[in-house]
């Protein structure tokens, strides 16, 4: 009977194999008296030695198959190993209380893991598994059992685990294992992160894998759309292989674009940028190619902590990430709290509609202390790279004229202290409230540029709350009249010799993308990810071509039809 | 004793990998090393301890030495956070 399981696709690719059930070993324990305490100090010690051994030879393969990065995780734990906090307690309770080793090394590893899963930072929760890993290991060596060993898989398989830890993920072999897939997890479990890193096709966080699957089951990794099939029909199988081969083809075409500039057939240059919310997704935003990030989130700096970030906190920030962009454009969003986004610390009163409230630059106007240290931040950083200041939920021209005068004070001010600050920042504001899309004619005499908040715009001009399940139907990208708007804000940027770019979910969609071309849309923002798809897609298609179908699209009059003609025109799946 | 007060400069803070190399330098010492960061102290000498911590980027943190080996020891650390970029 086949069988169809869903889960977290936590790295892409499809696998098509046998699975292989990674079962831990019984590692009951049982407290027990005992009489010679020396003996057991020091097999406690003696099974300790073993697990160092294990791991250093653990470290060695994952140094040679992940790199250094991956390798450090097993630096920590063979440091977990000679860890003071842990080793003293196991011996001293051992030694007061007359216990067997096992029971000592749980009791005090349990109080380690407990805390570290009681934190309030996914990252820390995380933590509690190396400790468990670790002190498993051990613990197998104590009860004289084996720890599960995936190195010595030697036929192709897909692995079936209610957790991988970050030792067993570590001696896959690439050779034989094909994917993996798990009952809990999420996607920056360190499994996860591994897998990707390996290029492991992986769907974690099923829930009933392991009830589900059998040793020798064919089992199909869905790691593209979160699902696993158990026994898949000879159809399904084959239709998976097709998909897998497809896949294979595109990422390989993919690759071989990432040092490209990206071009369409007819010689057009537009810029492909990468959405980010902190210094360290720059790295997969030069792994993937972008040519500069055009929306950088700066919330997540005011997120998860209790206070206010300072100037020197958020200079360094902004300074990281233009410094490894190397001169490439970023496109800095000041902060756009409120609304969804609170902030526990600034005690704002709950509101009715917060989607229409008192948020983002509303509230910047307002609390300018905060604003203004904000862009003294910006304003620091910008002799590091190629940086761009834009301000989000702008309404009326007058709001954007209050924030680029307090930006230029601020600007005077450092220079009169002697600081070194840009002189070629543009300062732009982000489209997404309609009265300014409509007014875009007159915002940009006095803009630098402008960015198409898409996910706001659609929201706002079709009124309807995106996160209201019910009306979901009414979040319509391609509807003509969001494409008119996007259209008139574009041609009111480039009337008056300005850019016009768009971050939102819509920049990056297939779709969406042959229509913004035609619109002639000169930077389009989206996350790292789809960037190379974007790039390969983009050089297939010819601007003056998509150019061409500008007014027999913006005169349709449903979203469905738009989408009926552009996948027709343009050979979409 | 010999004590000295960092600024945490690394981006991502004392996690993993800096939590790794400040308890490898510290167990070099016979000292008995300590860390303060926001009224807590842990054993230097203990990962767990100093991941414990959570010490984000920006954090002020104090290493205090107690021993035959402490000026050293500190020594080598405040070179260790300096030139691996974790704090100065």
């Amino acid at each position: 009977m086949m069988k169809v399981l869903e889960g977290i696709a936590a790295s892409s690719g499809i696998a098509i194999a046998k699975a292989y059930r990674l079962e831990n070993p019984d590692l009951t324990v049982e407290k027990k008296a005992i009489s010679n305490v020396a003996e057991e100090v020091a097999r406690f010690e003696a099974a300790i030695a073993k697990a160092k051994e294990e791991l250093e030879t653990i470290r060695a393969r994952a140094l040679e198959e992940l790199g250094e990065d991956k390798a450090a995780i097993f630096s920590a734990h063979l440091l977990v190993l000679s860890d003071p906090e842990l080793l003293n307690p196991v011996k001293e309770k051992i030694e007061t209380e007359s216990v067997n080793a096992e029971y000592a090394l749980r009791e005090t590893a349990s109080m380690f893991i407990t805390m570290f899963e009681s934190m309030d930072n996914e990252y820390m929760k995380e933590r509690a598994a190396d400790i468990r890993d670790v002190t498993t290991r051990v613990l197998a060596h104590l009860l004289g059992v084996s720890v599960s060993n995936p190195s010595m898989i030697s036929e192709e398989v897909i692995i079936i685990a209610e957790d991988l830890t970050p030792s067993d993920t570590a001696q896959l072999n690439r050779k034989y294992v094909k994917g993996f897939t798990t009952d809990i997890g999420g996607r920056t479990s360190h499994s996860a992160i591994m897998a990707r890193s390996m290029e492991i096709p992986a769907v974690v966080g099923t829930k009933s894998v392991t009830a589900e699957i059998q040793n020798g089951d064919i089992v199909i990794v869905d790691g593209l759309h979160g699902k696993v099939i158990v026994n898949p029909s000879v159809e399904v199988v084959a239709e998976y292989e097709k998909k897998r081969a497809h896949f294979a083809a595109q990422k390989a075409e993919w690759a071989k674009l990432v040092n490209e500039r990206t071009i369409t057939k007819d010689g057009h240059h537009v810029e492909l940028a990468a959405n980010i919310g902190t210094p360290d997704d720059v790295k997969g935003v030069l792994e993937n190619g972008a040519e500069g990030i055009g929306l950088y989130r700066t919330e997540f700096l005011y997120m998860g902590r209790d206070q206010l970030p300072t100037e020197e906190e958020q200079f360094e920030a902004y300074k990281t990430v233009l410094e490894r962009m190397d001169g490439k454009p970023v496109v800095v969003r000041t902060l756009d709290i409120g609304g969804d986004k609170e902030l526990p610390y600034l005690d704002l009163p709950k509101e009715m509609n917060p989607f229409l409230g008192f948020r983002a630059i509303r509230l910047c106007l307002e609390m300018q202390d905060m604003f203004r240290t904000q862009l003294r931040a910006l304003l620091r950083a910008s002799v590091y790279g190629n940086l761009k200041i834009m301000f989000p939920m702008i309404a009326t021209l007058d709001e954007f004229r209050q924030a680029k005068a307090i930006l230029l004070e601020e600007k005077a001010k450092l220079q009169a202290e002697g600081v070194q600050v840009s002189d070629n920042i543009e300062v732009g504001m982000m489209v997404e409230i309609p009265a300014a899309a409509i007014l875009a004619d007159q915002f940009a005499k006095e803009v630098d540029f402008f960015s198409i908040g898409t996910n706001d715009l659609i929201q706002y001009t079709m009124a309807a709350d995106r996160m209201n399940e019910r009306i979901s139907y009414l979040y319509q990208p391609y509807n003509p009249a969001i494409l008119r708007l996007i259209s008139s804000v574009i041609d009111a940027a480039h009337k008056e010799g300005k850019w016009a770019g768009m971050c939102g979910e819509m920049a990056g969609d297939a779709i969406a993308i042959p229509i913004l071309l035609g619109l002639g849309l000169d930077e389009f923002s989206m996350s790292a990810t789809s960037i190379l798809r974007a790039r390969s897609q983009m050089k297939k298609l010819s601007k003056e071509e998509a150019a061409r179908f500008k007014e027999t699209i913006l005169s349709m009059r449903t979203a469905e039809e738009v989408v009926a003609f552009v996948k027709e025109t343009f050979h979409i799946e | 004793m010999a004590e000295k007060i960092f600024k945490v400069t690394s981006e991502s803070g004392i996690h993993a990998r800096p939590a790794t190399m400040l308890v490898q330098a510290a167990s070099k010492f016979d000292s008995d090393i300590n860390l303060e960061y926001n009224g807590k102290t842990v054993n230097l000498k203990s990962i767990m301890g100093v991941m414990s911590l959570g010490i984000p980027q920006g954090a002020e943190i104090k290493i205090v030495a107690e021993g035959s080996d402490a000026a050293e020891a500190i020594a080598f650390l405040t070179e260790t956070l300096a030139k691996e970029g974790l704090a100065q």
